[in-house]
């Protein structure tokens, strides 16, 4: 079974009279494991879609099932529960908590919404702090570190917690092409270590040679689904 | 929750301004409601014992109906000897009584042989009378300190007024309750004087020689001061003895005595209740204060960070959580304003009482103002203040709790 599987979403935003159809009967399937993009220009529903996927919004119509949950069952509370349990964000801007260090905010799921005790939490957290080559600012805020920086522990807090997918909205868009590369590598290097899903969302067509699958966003219709594998399209 | 009080605190510290703005005005207003409960209620405290200790007593037993004409010093409406009698058994099963005085006042004619004028006159038993008044000794200023029989003490107005002096002779003339005249001669043992309030024109005899002048048989007693031995408890033994003594009636079965509290006799009472009236008001100044000024930091507090809230929110942190990380916030706000605040008002009360500060009430003067910090009034205020401020943060934190992720990362 894979672990999402979209059936005719639709999402229409309703503000007065203004209507917006930000995603048009878009079906796709995802595997678990895979390591994913979404492509489009500005507009074309990127973000609508993973916050469809990432439980933090309902779609209009349209079946969504994550990890064998249909999203549109949940209450606002069992989705922020579901998040927690399996689902890892990381964000454009890097949202990282200003008042917690570099560690103290990759310690924050676990601390806030996992609960897990002291030891473990600080195996797991030095562990990805070192595997995303951010061990020795463990003790820094983040206005001391650099944006590749932030991004970095930024996907260790997504991963700290164990989810079974990771979603991350444009995680490139605020990096220089060099940095960017390198957090994508280091995305991947994760799921190729932890086996977790990652899905991304990017208009920078620099990017996707990266992936795996790229589904194509234009307009709020799935245009194409590409197969590729470290850079090779078909 | 330790961790919800680290990230709270250090978001106080990231905006260190506002924070100390706001903690400082809480701690300003706590600094004043103490000082000012604290030195109203050692002006209080210092003017009702002025007041109970040199002439009311703490409560004062008459027979009823006599208050109702206490101008004219009515002889006809003195408690019996029956009246009296039965009042010291009461009072005997009563121990928080300390003391009690019978008095019999009376107006009455005071001449020097020259000039004459009207007193008022008390007749008393000495040491009944200084047990009850502890201050009335402290009040002769001329003469020996002590009420002897055939001796009058008198105020210092009149003594001043009719140029008389201490040993001088003086006649006292008075209208008994048949209404025949009578004098008799004393010599000045002494002058006092004056006090606030009613009385403070009061001459003072022994008892017997009141009787005398009245040509009283047995002792008809126009007032009984008492004094208890705990001031705190007025309330509660004024109700015990007025229990105990509302089963005395007369023949139409009315009740006999009239018992009342100094609150009743004092005009002071009413400056009293004014301060404590003021007290409160200060107090809800102070609530207003913090939650003005609590609210106004938490709607910020909130609205700067609605995307760092849409990010927690979004990795999974329960509302419930976030509701409580705002709330240790205002709450902390809350509590560093009242630490800060109950030290200066502790620092600023122990210079007051170094520097002492005197104060003058009518005609004393010299009043040393000893303010105090109670346990009490801080522990009310602080929890007071804090809760105010926990309420305060209560809206913008809920308003944090209840937004949608989505619309908060969106938001810029
Ligand atoms: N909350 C909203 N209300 C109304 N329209 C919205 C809202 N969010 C997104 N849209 C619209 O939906 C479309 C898709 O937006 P979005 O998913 O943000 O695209 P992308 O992330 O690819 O730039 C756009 O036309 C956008 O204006
Ligand atoms: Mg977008």
């Amino acid at each position: 079974m894979s672990l999402i599987s979209a059936v005719d979403i639709n999402k229409i935003y309703r503000s007065g009279d203004i209507e917006v159809h930000a995603l048009k009967s878009v079906d796709f399937e995802i595997e678990s494991g895979s390591f994913i993009s979404f492509i489009g220009p500005s507009g074309s529903g990127k973000t609508t879609l993973l916050n469809l996927i990432g439980c933090l919004d309902k779609p209009t119509s349209g079946k969504l099932e994550v990890a064998g949950i249909l999203t549109s069952d949940l209450s606002r509370r069992e989705a922020a529960f579901f998040r927690g349990e399996n689902l890892g964000f990381i964000f454009q801007d890097f949202n990282l908590i200003p008042v917690l260090t570099v560690y103290e905010n990759v310690e924050y799921p676990l601390l806030l919404v996992q609960n897990l005790p002291q030891k473990e939490r600080s195996d797991r957290v030095y562990s990805l702090l070192e595997k995303v080559g951010m061990k020795d600012q463990v003790d820094k805020y983040p206005d001391q570190i650099s944006g590749g920086q932030k991004q970095r522990v930024a996907v260790a807090r997504a991963l700290v917690s164990k989810p079974r997918l990771v979603l991350a909205d444009e995680p490139t868009a605020n990096l220089d092409s060099k940095t960017a590369f390198m957090v994508i590598d280091i995305m991947r290097q994760m799921r190729d270590d932890y086996g977790v899903t990652f899905i991304f969302s990017t208009h920078d067509p620099k990017i996707v040679g990266e992936v795996e699958t790229l589904f194509t966003l234009v307009d709020g219709v799935l245009v194409s689904t590409k197969k590729g594998k470290g850079g090779q399209n078909d | 929750m330790i961790k919800l009080f680290k990230i709270a605190l250090r978001n106080l510290i990231r905006f260190k301004r506002r924070t100390f703005l706001t903690t400082s005005l809480i701690a300003v207003g706590v600094l004043f409601v103490m000082v000012f409960i604290s030195a109203s209620s050692s002006f209080n405290n210092i003017i009702i014992g002025q007041i109970t200790d040199s002439m009311l007593g703490h409560i004062q037993v008459h027979k009823r109906g006599y208050m109702a004409s206490i101008d004219s010093l009515p002889l006809t409406l003195n408690l019996n000897e029956k009246g009296w009698k039965k009042f010291r058994s009461i009072a005997k099963e009563i121990p928080e009584i300390e003391s009690y005085s019978p008095r019999i006042k009376f107006g009455a004619m005071f001449s020097n042989f020259i000039d004459s004028t009207n007193i008022r006159i008390n007749g008393v038993y000495p040491d009944m009378e200084v047990a009850t008044i502890p201050l009335l000794l402290s009040r002769i200023k001329e003469g020996g300190k002590a009420i002897k029989k055939g001796e009058i003490l008198i105020p210092e107005l009149l003594a001043i007024g009719l140029k008389v002096k201490i040993g001088d002779s003086v006649v006292v003339i008075a209208t008994n309750r048949d209404g025949s005249v009578n004098g008799m001669q004393f010599q000045v043992g002494g002058i006092i004087e004056s006090v606030t309030g009613p009385g403070g024109r009061d001459g003072y005899i022994h008892i017997e020689d009141a009787k005398d002048i009245l040509r009283m048989e047995e002792l008809e007693v126009s007032e009984i001061a008492l004094r208890i031995n705990d001031f705190s408890k007025l309330d509660k033994i004024n109700n015990i003895l007025t229990e105990k003594l509302s089963g005395n009636k007369n023949k139409q079965g009315k009740q006999i005595f009239d018992i009342r509290t100094w609150e009743k006799l004092s005009p002071f009472y009413n400056i009293s209740k004014m301060i404590d009236i003021m007290t409160i008001f200060i107090k809800f100044m102070l609530i207003a204060i913090v939650l003005v000024s609590i609210m106004n930091v938490m709607i910020m507090a909130v609205y700067e960070r609605i995307r760092e809230i849409g990010t927690i929110a979004a990795i999974g942190t329960m509302p419930e959580k976030i509701l409580a990380l705002f709330l240790i916030e205002g709450f902390s706000l809350g509590v560093l304003g009242v630490i800060i605040g109950n030290i200066l008002a502790g620092m600023s009360i122990f210079l007051m009482n170094v520097i002492k500060i005197t104060f003058n009430f009518s005609r004393q003067t010299g009043y040393v103002l000893a303010p105090e910090l109670k346990m009490g009034d801080i522990i009310f205020v602080s929890i007071v203040v804090i809760v105010v401020s926990v309420f305060a943060t209560l809206q913008p934190a809920i308003k944090a709790a209840k937004m949608e992720p989505v619309e908060a990362l969106r938001h810029v």
